[in-house]
């Protein structure tokens, strides 16, 4: 094939991978007393279902879905809940959350297996998933079940498997691929029949050759699904980068993959797709990769979810001296973290501390002197510079004229600026101030 | 609670939390670096004159830019190269021989008017040297106009003038060039090499294409500008630049002479005042080009690289507002 696939534009961050890329997937210890937030999801809010003092076992459910657009909340240990209220989460919003204090038996309720999984219907599929609490777990953590129920006018022909993991430092996608590609197949396939899909795609950026080689060999017996190297370039992982990397299809501005006839998947989804279709294995874990040159011992760690920050770090050796930044996801996008007592939720793909001479301190920058690197690199073709001018001087409306909502805040601009301009603080104050 | 103490110093500001190592300053000492090469082969033709009239200009620019942001309590950034930079490409732009004061008012006029007074760097319209360089030209026009020999040891007051080639070109017309340099080849030669009369660091054309590449390498600048500057220049003089006949010009003569190559390198490439999307930048430069060959073969001036410039400065705003880089995903939405 020669070049491997991508998209135009796109910068290249130091990657850093190799801090946590050759841990093996480790079990964090099951905590003390988990937050479980009742929405790490798009969309309504779970309804609480558990009051102070209920016992309750691990995968029983805790919150229940209130919409269309919504989804379940589990219990990932078993114990006793001991509060119900708003505690701060890493996207830095109060969120309802319910605490439990663990029994330390961590005993699970029943979960119904289903042996013959490949043979189940479409909606069966779609209400397991729906039942198990699974969310995107890339980050975005969108109702995998309603991603999974385009519109009738919408069909899909291609099912896509984000292995791309293109934020710097993040290696929990890499490390699922390496340990466990057949599961991750299986729930490929499952997503594929939930969708009458017969074409399913693998991405996987060309720094993971292992990865690469786990899955195709997995996917060996499958004439129906294609492993895709990708070229190591950020946004690799964005869904419409993807999609235009892998299948040449340029989702229309402002429209969704669906619309080229797509749905992407994450990896780690994938995995919990499959768990929760074959052993009814509600979304109570997940991987996390703790890395960055402030963590003492970076780590792949599978994670209650609701295990504080705080608690993960600690077994990883704690912070080192100089730690300045931590990080909830990559990056590039991750949210930095005011407190590290904030859970771990279902979209949680890393915690990344950064020394202080490895993060981009942002408290002085310049006037754009349009130098036209941002312009470069823009994954969406906008005009970055313009853009971050107009928000700044307050001109939010003429910034929709420059496709200000084709804007997905990945931060390419700002990585490149010289004069170290705060562009994704510009761009999502004009998103704040204008209606789409 | 260990961690308490640890949160007490964390650091919150919005993504990305990495960066590239370019900055404002490591960019604009860069160009600095990279123009000095043709600065060394000024010494070499024009004696330490030429240094002293570049040292004057930047010692001027950095030290107005300063006191300028220091009596308006602003902050102080002359650290980043871009005042020092305003002089050196002045001081490059001024014939050898100016009397002293000529360098402190270009470079103050380049500095506080073209610079400061828009709101400083990243919001001016002009490139600052050039417009301190139109400034003196229309203040002094004789003083301006006045090209030594390229021979160091004559360069004292009593140094013999002489025209520019264009300005032979010009007046005289290609047989009197050739008779001066010699055949073709050599008239070449002392182009690249700089063995000319003209501006200080004008001169070498081989020197500033040196610089040129070590920018485009750096990815400092790309190449629509200048490629698209010289390719116009070269097409013009092809075409038009013949006595006589169209089609019979020498483009070479044209693209090594006069201030193109310190032009199309380094002063059309300024960030702030050309286009910021490429597309824009290859009519910028097609537009700088077409107006230098109108003045040079048309106008009253021998060269018009300055006021080409100038002028294309005016449209970038214009340009960048009228060429939208493509849209990902346009395309298809136009079609639904
Ligand atoms: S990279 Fe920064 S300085 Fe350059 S044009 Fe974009 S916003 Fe302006
Ligand atoms: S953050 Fe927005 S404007 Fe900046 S590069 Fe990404 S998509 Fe383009």
């Amino acid at each position: 094939m020669g070049k491997s696939a991508t998209f135009e534009r796109g910068i290249h961050p130091r990657y850093n991978k190799e801090l946590a890329s050759h841990k093996p997937i480790a079990r964090a210890r099951i905590p003390q007393r988990v937050v479980i937030p009742l929405s790490q999801h798009i969309g309504a809010p779970a309804k609480c279902e558990v009051k102070i003092g209920d016992e309750v076992k691990k995968g029983q459910i805790i919150g229940s879905p209130s919409g269309f657009v919504s989804s379940p909340v589990h219990a990932s240990i078993s114990g006793k809940v001991i509060a119900i209220a708003d505690f701060p989460t890493s996207a830095g919003r109060l969120v309802n959350s319910v605490v439990i204090e663990s029994d330390g038996q961590d005993e699970a309720i029943a979960f119904k297996e289903s042996p013959d999984y490949l043979n189940l219907g479409a909606d069966e599929i779609k209400s397991l998933i729906k039942d198990a609490g699974i969310v995107g777990m890339g980050g975005a953590a969108f109702p995998t079940n309603v991603k999974l129920s385009p519109p009738k006018e919408k069909p899909i022909d291609s099912v896509i498997l984000n292995g791309a993991e293109c934020e710097p430092y993040l290696t929990a996608d890499h490390r699922l691929m390496n340990e466990h590609p057949g599961e991750v197949v299986e729930g490929l396939k499952i997503i594929m029949k939930s969708l009458g899909v017969n074409k399913g795609y693998i991405g996987i950026e060309e720094n993971k050759p292992d990865a690469i080689q786990a899955i195709k060999a997995a996917v060996s017996g499958e004439a129906n699904i294609e492993v895709c190297s990708l070229e190591i370039k950020y946004p690799q992982g964005a869904e419409k980068m993807l999609i235009k990397a892998i299948k040449g299809r340029e989702v229309p501005s402002k429209g969704l993959p669906m619309d080229v006839g797509v749905v992407v998947q994450n990896i780690g989804t994938a995995l919990a797709v499959y768990e929760a279709v074959r052993y009814g294995k509600p979304l109570i874990e997940r991987v996390v990769t703790v890395t960055g040159n402030g963590i003492k011992e970076p780590n792949n760690l599978m994670v209650r979810i609701g295990t504080l920050m705080s608690d993960v770090i600690e077994q990883c050796g704690g912070l080192v001296e100089g730690a300045v930044k931590v990080i909830s996801g990559g990056p590039m996008m991750g949210f930095a973290q005011w407190s590290l007592d904030v859970p771990v939720t279902k979209g949680t793909s890393g915690i990344l501390v950064l020394t202080a001479d490895e993060y981009a301190p942002s408290d002085e920058y310049f006037a754009c002197i349009r130098c036209g690197r941002c312009v470069d690199v823009c994954p969406m073709g906008l005009n970055p510079s313009m853009l971050s001018i107009l928000a700044e001087k307050g001109f939010y409306e003429e910034a929709k004229d420059y496709n200000l909502f084709d804007c997905f805040e990945c931060g390419s601009c700002a990585f490149v600026c010289p004069a170290k301009r705060p562009m994704v603080q510009f761009m999502r104050l004009a998103k704040s101030q204008v209606k789409p | 609670m260990a961690t308490e103490a640890k949160t007490q110093q964390l650091v919150v500001s919005v993504s990305p939390h990495v960066r590239d190592e370019e900055s404002i300053a490591k960019i604009m000492w860069t160009v600095n670096f990279a123009l000095l090469p043709a600065l060394i082969m000024s010494v070499y033709y024009f004696g330490p004159r030429a240094v002293y009239v570049t040292a004057l200009c930047i010692v001027t620019a950095v030290l107005s830019e300063r006191l300028f942001q220091k009596g308006l309590k602003r902050k102080v950034t002359t650290n980043d190269g871009s005042a020092f930079l305003t002089g050196l490409l002045l001081g490059m732009n001024l014939p050898p021989s100016v009397p002293f004061y000529i360098p402190v008012v270009g470079s103050a006029v380049s500095i506080l008017i073209a610079k400061m007074l828009f709101g400083g760097l990243g919001y001016n319209i002009f490139n600052p040297a050039l417009v301190g360089r139109a400034f003196l030209l229309i203040t002094w026009p004789k003083l301006m106009t006045i090209w030594s020999e390229p021979t160091a040891q004559f360069v004292a007051l009593d140094a013999k003038t002489t025209a520019t080639p264009l300005g032979i070109l010009k007046e005289e017309g290609i047989v009197k060039l050739l008779e001066i340099f010699g055949d073709k080849m050599s008239l070449y030669s002392h182009l690249l090499m700089g063995n000319r009369a003209g501006s200080i660091g004008e001169t070498s054309a081989l020197a500033l294409l040196i610089g040129g590449a070590l920018l485009l390498y750096k990815r400092y600048i790309t190449w629509h500008i200048p490629f698209s500057f010289l390719g116009t220049v070269a097409l013009l003089a092809w075409v038009f630049g013949g006595k006589g006949a169209l089609f019979t010009g020498d483009p070479v003569i044209h693209l090594l002479s006069g201030g193109l190559m310190l032009g199309a390198f380094f002063m059309a490439t300024d960030y702030v005042t050309c286009p910021t999307i490429r597309k824009g930048q290859i009519v910028f430069g097609i537009g700088c080009g077409a107006i230098t060959m109108l003045i040079r073969l048309k106008g009253g001036f021998p060269e018009g690289v300055m006021f080409a410039i100038l002028l294309m400065n005016c449209f970038a705003p214009l340009i960048d507002r009228n060429m939208k880089p493509a849209l990902f995903g346009a395309v298809k939405a136009a079609k639904k």
